[in-house]
């Protein structure tokens, strides 16, 4: 009796060890994930209170901590932020415009697609995911001529329709998944009350799709917002191109005070990460969800 | 329902002839001419900004002379390499450490719960910014990894990281892994945390370890799932522009260009736009056959549910 209540003693103990050795694993690699994907971003706040004239040496945190970056860039008190607000009202603008031209276009199709079935519904979904699939980047050349032609370069609606071209697809897609779940009854019922199609959208549908338009509309604005190479090629002036083209500026020169560039990017990161933290559950997985069985 | 009717009953259709087709008996617009519509705004944002960008590169692209000055190039077939690399390892890296850290990041302890606040990090802050502070960190002289390099592990000299195409290609690799596994870490977590909790419980009954528990349930279960992140994953590299262009630049002497920077180069900074055409359409042998597998699986898992 007892040799059994020793062993199970050890047993337990062994149990226990073993416990604690694999938590610790776990800890560890836990660390390495944190440092792993905190650094590059501790190191942009560390960089930004950095006074501009600290002498250079990848200081794990500066001598002098200042907040003087940040009063430059809000006041524009240096060459290469002398168009910060303007530059940001862009950002706001095309981020903005994107997001209600998208919600408008996805919108209407999605209903006309998922909801009224047309003909060759299928087809547009199919031709819009596959020009959804191919890289932007592919796309960057022609698409500079194509705006070309149009007379549109240098123009915030050069960008504003890129990046609705680019967003529609995951939008509509996103949209007819959702349109497909709403019971079939509720157009029933308005068309036998003598309701137009234009009457069941916008009294119906749109009402019923509210949380997916504002994910949808953040998904658009989000898109704009963080988009480089189309802003760069369509927009030139530096009082038309957005705050994420005026922080690629700082690259082109040697004596870039870089710390003033990583106060601005703080600022600039400042709105999409509040936005992905709250709606990150709607920005992942519109695509694949068909392929995560319920 | 009278209130309906009566806003329906005035005729709002286009009077005259050929007015009949589009016209509902009732009088307003008929079923077929409101779909028409709907889906007109997007059709011609799709054709002019989608269709009309394809004509033109398929112009611009029909221009056999651009491709033997292509395969020419040593910069050419470089960037195809290093193409490979980035799409190989960190489509393959990345897939795989999401799938290890989904699990990890579901455990049932709070500080997990709290790491997974800070490892989203990374997605939620914009490339641009994050990169140019990588891009700083990873300076030889002055940057912040070399600086604990020599001054915490005495080592000395430090790799100067961006000056060395090979290094430099790495570092692109691993900004490419450093944004993107987040999101596809999100994506499997979804993908774990539909499998039917009774299939763990069976596993659990019969006595299955972590590792047969993961074999036999996990991945079975979402490994439609992982194929499909891969197929879409993959494309997506390869037009992953900003991780090349922002981090190196393409350099040092045009070493680490991946197709979608080169296109850019030849297009914008040496004035070629049939050769920019070229080099980014030499890449579409693989991109279309993945698109169509694509547009057929992700319609066929909707059509599923």
């Amino acid at each position: 009796m007892f040799k059994t209540i020793t062993s199970t003693l050890d047993a337990n103990l062994r149990l226990r060890i073993f416990g604690y050795i694999r938590h610790a694993l776990l800890l560890v690699i836990g660390l390495i994930v944190f440092v792993w994907s905190f650094l590059p971003i501790y190191h942009m706040i560390m960089m930004s209170l950095t006074p501009i004239d600290a002498p250079f040496g990848g200081r794990i945190w500066p001598d002098d901590p200042t907040l003087e970056n940040y009063r430059i860039a809000l006041t524009q008190d240096d060459f290469f932020l002398r168009h910060f607000w303007i530059q940001l009202a862009n950002s706001v603008f095309i981020a903005i415009a994107t997001a209600i031209l998208t919600l408008f276009v996805a919108i209407t199709s999605s209903f006309a697609i998922a909801r009224m079935k047309i003909r060759f519904g299928q087809t547009i979904t199919n031709l819009s995911l596959a020009s959804y699939l191919i890289p932007m980047a592919f796309l960057a050349i022609p698409f500079f001529t194509v705006m070309s032609d149009y007379n549109m370069l240098n123009r915030p609606w050069a960008l504003i329709f890129a990046m609705t071209t680019f967003a529609s697809p995951y939008a509509i897609w996103v949209f007819r998944q959702h349109a497909e779940n709403l019971p079939k009854e509720l157009d029933e019922a308005a068309k036998v009350d003598g309701a137009t199609p234009f009457q069941i959208l916008r009294r119906v549908y749109i009402p019923l799709m509210g949380p997916a338009m504002v994910a949808i509309g953040i998904f658009a604005m989000l898109l704009a917002w963080n988009e480089y190479l189309y802003a760069f090629l369509l927009l030139s002036s530096e009082n038309k191109v957005t705050l994420t083209v005026a922080l690629g500026f700082f690259l082109g020169q040697d004596n870039s005070p870089w710390s003033l560039l990583m106060a601005t990017a703080v600022i600039y990161s400042l709105p999409p990460v509040v936005l992905y933290y709250n709606f990150r559950r709607y920005m992942v997985g519109g695509l694949t969800a068909g392929g995560v069985k319920d | 329902m009278s209130d309906n009717q009566k806003k329906t009953k005035p005729s709002r259709g286009i009077p005259g002839a050929g007015a009949a087709a589009i016209q509902s008996p009732s009088g307003g617009l008929s079923e077929a001419a409101w779909g028409v519509i709907f889906v007109l705004p997007y059709v011609v944002v799709f054709l002019a900004f989608a269709v009309m960008p394809v004509i033109r590169g398929l112009g611009l692209g029909l221009d056999w002379d651009s491709y033997v000055r292509l395969w020419n190039d040593p910069i050419y077939i470089r960037t195809v390499w290093n193409t490979a690399i980035l799409v190989g390892v960190g489509v393959n890296l990345k897939l795989l450490l999401a799938l290890f850290l989904s699990g990890f990041l579901l455990m049932p302890f709070r500080w997990v719960k709290l790491l997974a606040l800070v490892f989203i990090l990374p997605w939620a802050v914009p490339q641009v910014p994050s990169i140019l502070s990588i891009r700083w960190m990873l300076n030889a002289d002055w940057g912040m990894v070399n600086h604990i390099l020599e001054t915490w592990f005495g080592i000395w000299p430090a790799p100067a990281w961006l000056n060395d195409p090979t290094l430099a290609m790495g570092a692109v690799v691993m900004v490419h892994v450093w944004k993107w596994v987040p999101f596809w870490t999100l994506i499997m977590m979804a993908g774990r945390l539909a499998i039917p909790t009774s299939l763990y419980e069976a596993a659990d009954v019969d006595g299955a370890t972590t590792w047969q528990k993961f074999r036999y349930v996990t991945f079975p279960q979402i490994r439609n799932l992982y194929i499909t992140s891969t197929l879409l994953s993959a494309i997506w590299t390869l037009g992953d522009f900003n991780s090349v262009f922002l981090l190196t630049g393409g350099g040092p002497v045009d070493r680490t260009h991946i197709l979608a920077t080169l296109g850019v180069r030849y297009g914008f900074n040496l004035g070629d736009l049939h050769m920019g055409v070229a080099s980014v359409l030499t890449a579409m042998p693989v991109v279309l056959p993945c698109v169509f597998i694509l547009v057929r699986r992700l319609n066929a898992a909707v059509k599923a549910n």
